[in-house]
């Protein structure tokens, strides 16, 4: 069965990296639904979260072919209950609009959304929230002139994730693929072979 | 080895000496003990060929005609001699004549370091001449690339390139090096080895509780069957595979790229599996009740239809790559790690078990491949030639000692089929890519690879005409190869799929083809032509007998097919013996 699973990839910092990653999913054509890169908790390593609607067999694969790239430390992928999950949107609104409308004004409040820049011409609005919580202020502004509209991808905690180094050296215990020894070098820059 | 470069830093008192980035390559390859460079030279790569200049007699460079040719020739040094493959090759059409190889090498893992030349970097991105961005084009196809635009950086991501090519499942990686970093002049202290990069992880641990579940299934078994690839070869492990199935008394068939880990006629071996792989062991995969498969990746040529494979055993698999594990065939017990590694410690735990009748089945499904489909082929006595005689006849004069490197078609299947080989490493194909054009320039590797042995190249017709360019390599640098063209006149193998699936509608397979032995007489390689059965061995023993290089053509059939065969679509079960069980 098809369902949304988030992957949360660990790499090194390294130029064509997002290609790397993204051609393995392009490969067999899967489209990705969210794709995100950040520095993680750990200096010089980052982290991509990636959301895709796959079969957890699929899924299974392709965590093993991203792992198998030089650069990756590490994937994990994690259904949404299993994960804190969140989303930041922009929506930008004629003032007058606004002003005129105290119906808007409430639905703010209602959907949590703040006023990031109030100009004369427009105002933008922004919230933060999963999918179905930046859908409906967008549906709702949507009937008062909304000029523009943009959504981030998401950013995702792995609810029982205690941090990468601890995980990594957990998930590796179980994990017949894996030395832990490797990592014990994850924080001690200089003891590393490095580029 | 003590570098020039190590050398003038030892006279400077261990002080970092002044050096260009070209000559740090050239320093790197020395440190790594390279001996032998394939490549092709041009404008972006001219630094590095300027100091190659200085070390010709201490790194071989074969100059190819065709940068397709060298990173071929650079495959095949590297399957015969277990080192890794050295290529070079100048920016831009240079670097995309590599691709089918480093496709080739990614997918048969064969460990190989490509340098390419690159424009200057502060050109890169304007569409200077003869720019690609072979980088994103090989990210792909490599295990590894990595872009130099500065010479620092150059000693430890060649060392870290040839580190990543050996280790682990093997595989190409591809360093593209701007000129201005070729040129450049830095501080360079030595060359270190690579023994570790923290992200990448070659040689999974071994877990003990694994070995143990799997050796139990196997004392259980009525009837098990072990299949093994190449992981056998690319591990070393022969011997500890040979142990192995000796211990347990296991019937054991190979996979193309597996072939000659075992010599051919091991008492254990079964044959060859695959679409044209042999009757009993492709058959006998859904009779089996444990299929133990070694370093193979269950390829659909293979396995033919998956949801038909197998399916009442239980599988073992024994891999070192993880990403193979589970990814066609769902196992019971998968042991990851370094075969090296882990079948001694299998070998410890089962026992031996004599299981005549299991072992019954193979012979009876043997005899009637002999029978049907065999006999005919390796002793016709009449009609014209047939691709399996020729090979029965060079295996009586070789006595399976040669090194076999075929092209792809009708002719690889049945030099897979028949040839004899004694050795390890006597198998040399395009296995997983099926690359048209890949004997010729492997063969010359092969050759450089394994100096002492004879290396005898297998082709098409239409094959040979794919890099007959690489006979100006033979003729230039002289390696002994052997040169054996099957002509029938067609596309053999797809010639084959349309006589029996498209209705004998013979499209654009009729391909004529130049008179092979004045074309190599033009190379100044001597040559032959054959049609008749009285002078086959005769031939073949010219050939051989031959003290330099030698092209035989010999004219076989033109209509003959390959049998048996397990029909594209079909289950491993559904293997014809003929044409009419289609
Ligand atoms: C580069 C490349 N192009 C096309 C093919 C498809 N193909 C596979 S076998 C074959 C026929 C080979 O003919 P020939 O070399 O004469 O060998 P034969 O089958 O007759 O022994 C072709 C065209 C291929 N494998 N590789």
């Amino acid at each position: 069965m098809k369902q949304e699973f988030t992957l949360t990839v660990y790499t090194e910092n390294q130029v064509g990296l997002l290609n790397k990653i993204a051609i393995i999913f392009s490969r067999r054509k899967i489209s990705l639904d969210s794709f995100n890169s950040s520095p993680s908790e750990i200096e010089n390593i980052y982290r991509f979260t990636i959301v895709i609607r796959e079969t957890e067999t699929v899924v299974k694969n392709i965590v093993r072919q991203l792992e198998k790239n030089v650069e990756v430390f590490k994937v994990f992928y994690n259904t949404n209950d299993e994960i804190i999950w969140q989303q930041i949107a922009l929506y930008k609104v004629p003032t007058s609009v606004i002003m005129k409308d105290v119906k808007v004004e409430r639905l703010l409040r209602e959907f949590g959304a703040r006023a990031v820049v109030i100009r004369d011409d427009y105002t933008v609005f922004e919230t933060t929230g999963q999918d179905d919580e930046v859908d409906n202020l967008l549906k709702e502004l949507s009937k008062y002139s909304l000029i523009e509209f943009v959504k981030s991808s998401r950013i995702a905690i792995i609810k029982s994730s205690e941090g990468v180094h601890k995980k990594v050296l957990d998930m590796e215990k179980n994990d017949p693929t894996n030395k832990p020894i490797n990592n014990e070098f994850l924080n001690h820059k200089s003891m590393i072979f490095e580029m | 080895m003590k570098t020039l470069e190590l050398d003038k830093i030892e006279k400077a008192g261990r002080q970092p000496i002044s050096t260009t980035g070209s000559l740090a390559v050239i320093d790197a390859l020395l440190s790594e003990s390279v001996t032998t460079i394939f490549g092709y030279p041009g404008g972006a790569i001219m630094p590095i060929y300027d100091s190659l200049f200085g070390f010709r007699d201490k790194l071989n460079h074969i100059l190819v005609r065709h940068e397709q040719g060298a990173i071929h020739a650079a495959q095949g040094y590297a399957r015969v001699s277990g080192k890794t493959g050295v290529v070079f090759a100048t920016s831009g059409p240079g670097a995309t004549n590599l691709v089918t190889g480093l496709a080739d090498a990614l997918i048969d893992s064969t460990p190989l370091v490509c340098i390419t030349g690159q424009v200057f970097a502060h050109l890169l991105g304007t569409d200077a001449f003869q720019e690609t961005d072979i980088i994103n084009i090989t990210t792909p196809i490599t295990k590894w690339n990595y872009q130099i635009t500065d010479a620092t950086e150059i000693p430890e991501v060649l060392a870290k390139a040839f580190y990543i090519a050996k280790s682990g499942r093997p595989g190409p990686v591809l360093i593209d090096i701007t000129k201005n970093a070729q040129l450049q002049l830095f501080d360079y202290i030595g060359y270190r080895p690579c023994i570790h990069v923290r992200s990448y992880r070659p040689n999974p641990i071994v877990r003990p509780e694994y070995i143990e579940q799997a050796a139990k299934l196997i004392n259980e078994a009525k009837k098990p069957f072990v299949v093994f690839g190449q992981g056998i070869i690319l591990g070393n492990a022969e011997k500890e595979f040979q142990s192995f199935i000796e211990k347990g008394n296991l019937p054991s068939a190979w996979t193309i790229m597996g072939m000659s880990a075992i010599p051919t006629d091991h008492p254990l071996g079964v044959g060859m599996l695959g679409m044209h792989g042999n009757y009993g062991p492709n058959f006998l995969t859904n009779e089996c009740d444990v299929l133990i498969a070694v370093g193979m990746r269950f390829d659909d040529r293979v396995t033919g239809r998956l949801d038909k494979y197998a399916k009442q055993a239980k599988v073992i698999h024994l891999d070192i790559d993880p990403a193979e594990i589970d990814k066609n065939v769902q196992t019971a017990v998968s042991v990851w790690g370094d075969c090296k590694e882990t079948l001694p410690l299998l070998t410890n735990l089962i026992e031996n078990k004599s299981r005549p009748e299991w072992f019954k089945e193979f012979e009876i499904k043997k005899e009637k491949e002999t029978t049907t489909v065999i006999e005919k082929e390796l002793n016709p006595t009449e009609g014209g030639l047939t691709m399996g005689e020729v090979i029965q006849v060079l295996n009586e004069l070789t006595n399976g000692d040669a090194v076999i490197v075929t092209d792809v078609g009708q002719h690889q299947m049945v030099a897979c089929r028949y040839a004899k080989q004694n050795k390890t490493r006597s198998n040399i194909t395009s296995g997983g890519l099926g690359t048209m054009g890949y004997a010729l320039p492997a063969a010359i590797g092969a050759k450089l690879g394994a100096p002492e042995r004879e290396v005898i190249a297998i082709m098409g017709d239409g094959g040979a005409q794919m890099n007959i360019q690489e006979l100006g390599t033979i003729m230039q640098f002289q390696p002994n190869v052997k040169i054996l063209i099957l002509n029938n006149s067609y596309l053999g193998m797809v010639r084959q799929w349309q006589e029996l699936f498209h209705e004998k509608r013979y499209s654009f397979t009729d391909i004529q083809s130049p008179n092979f032995v004045q074309v190599a007489k033009a190379y100044n390689i001597d040559g032959r032509q054959i049609s008749q059965r009285e002078e086959l061995r005769e031939g073949l023993k010219q050939m051989l007998d031959n003290p330099s290089s030698f092209l035989l053509e010999v004219a076989v059939l033109h209509e003959d097919n390959v049998f048996p065969m397990v029909p594209q679509g079909k289950g491993v079960a559904e293997i014809v013996l003929s044409k009419e069980e289609i």
